[in-house]
């Protein structure tokens, strides 16, 4: 299933310094992903299997993008693990976005366990064509 | 290195650790590994689980065309075996900051107890897992008998 959302910039109600562990930090996998840029913006694609839609979080807080995601396997009753590979239920990356970059209206789309984010440059940033006018 | 890909809040004992943990999955803990074993890291990373009436794999294989995945069962051998395509379509303009996600083919196999009927397997692929359910056999399962 494929749903359009769009990401809301989070207010800064009080400064939170990125390196430090949140309250209930717990640990994480770091997905994997892919960047590309272009001229009207930047194309991110995260690999999180195994995320629902309703368990993504996408936060925006000043320049720092946060991707994370809860794994809900939806196992069966009574199941013993035997072999894991993946110990962690949850993905956690966070993304500095540079100044160019409009996070206000960013796009996000998870389908197959594959986020898919577009964030545009800002208008201003965008190139553009400037006509001379032949005087 | 799956390992290595859990972050820690930073600090040079978690850094210390990881390492450690890194050598011992590279060396081993002196421990056989199945033959049929991979690498840790390998796409996609499975767990594999087991209830008294199955034996439940799941397949963390996100962005695949589950049309296009093969499950087999050969003598007591559950392989799964398929391709992912990551690579964007050929854009001339377009930088390329980050390629992590792995492309390719894949293939994986797992090894299923004697118990399991192959004729009883079912499968489905829901948020980029690919989850493969195998009942037992009914005669292997334990069943209470009632004393007369």
């Amino acid at each position: 299933m494929s749903n359009d959302t769009r990401v809301q910039p989070t207010s800064r109600s009080e400064p939170q310094q990125r390196g430090e562990p949140r309250q209930a930090d717990t640990r994480a996998m770091l997905p994997r992903v892919d960047v590309f840029e272009d001229d009207t913006g930047i194309t991110l694609l995260a690999d999180l299997p195994g995320v629902p839609k309703e368990h993504l979080e996408l936060k925006v807080d000043g320049d720092a993008l946060l991707i994370e995601g809860r794994v809900m396997p939806g196992t069966p009753d009574r199941l013993e693990p035997v072999y894991a590979e993946v110990r962690v239920p949850r993905y956690r990356r966070v993304f500095t976005l540079s100044r160019e970059l409009d996070p206000g209206r960013i796009e996000a789309n998870l389908k197959d366990g594959v986020l898919n984010l577009r964030i545009p440059k800002q208008e201003h940033a965008q190139p553009r064509r400037i006509q001379v006018q032949v005087g | 290195m799956f390992e290595s890909m859990l972050s820690h809040p930073g600090s040079l004992f978690s850094e210390l650790e990881r390492l450690q943990r890194d050598f011992d999955d590279w060396f081993g803990r002196g421990q056989p590994s199945g033959i049929r074993a991979v690498a840790p890291g390998t796409f996609p990373p499975i767990n594999v689980g087991t209830t008294p009436a199955s034996v439940e794999i799941y397949a963390f294989a996100p962005g695949i065309d589950p049309g296009k995945v093969e499950v087999s069962i050969d003598r007591g051998v559950l392989t799964l075996a398929g391709e992912r395509d990551t690579r964007q379509a050929a854009d001339a303009k377009a930088s390329v900051y980050g390629h992590e996600r792995p492309s390719g083919s894949f293939r994986r196999a797992v090894n299923l107890p004697d118990d399991i009927d192959p004729a009883r397997v079912n499968a489905t692929y829901r948020d980029g897992v690919l989850h493969v359910s195998i009942a037992r056999r009914e005669s292997a399962q334990p069943r209470r008998i009632s004393v007369q």
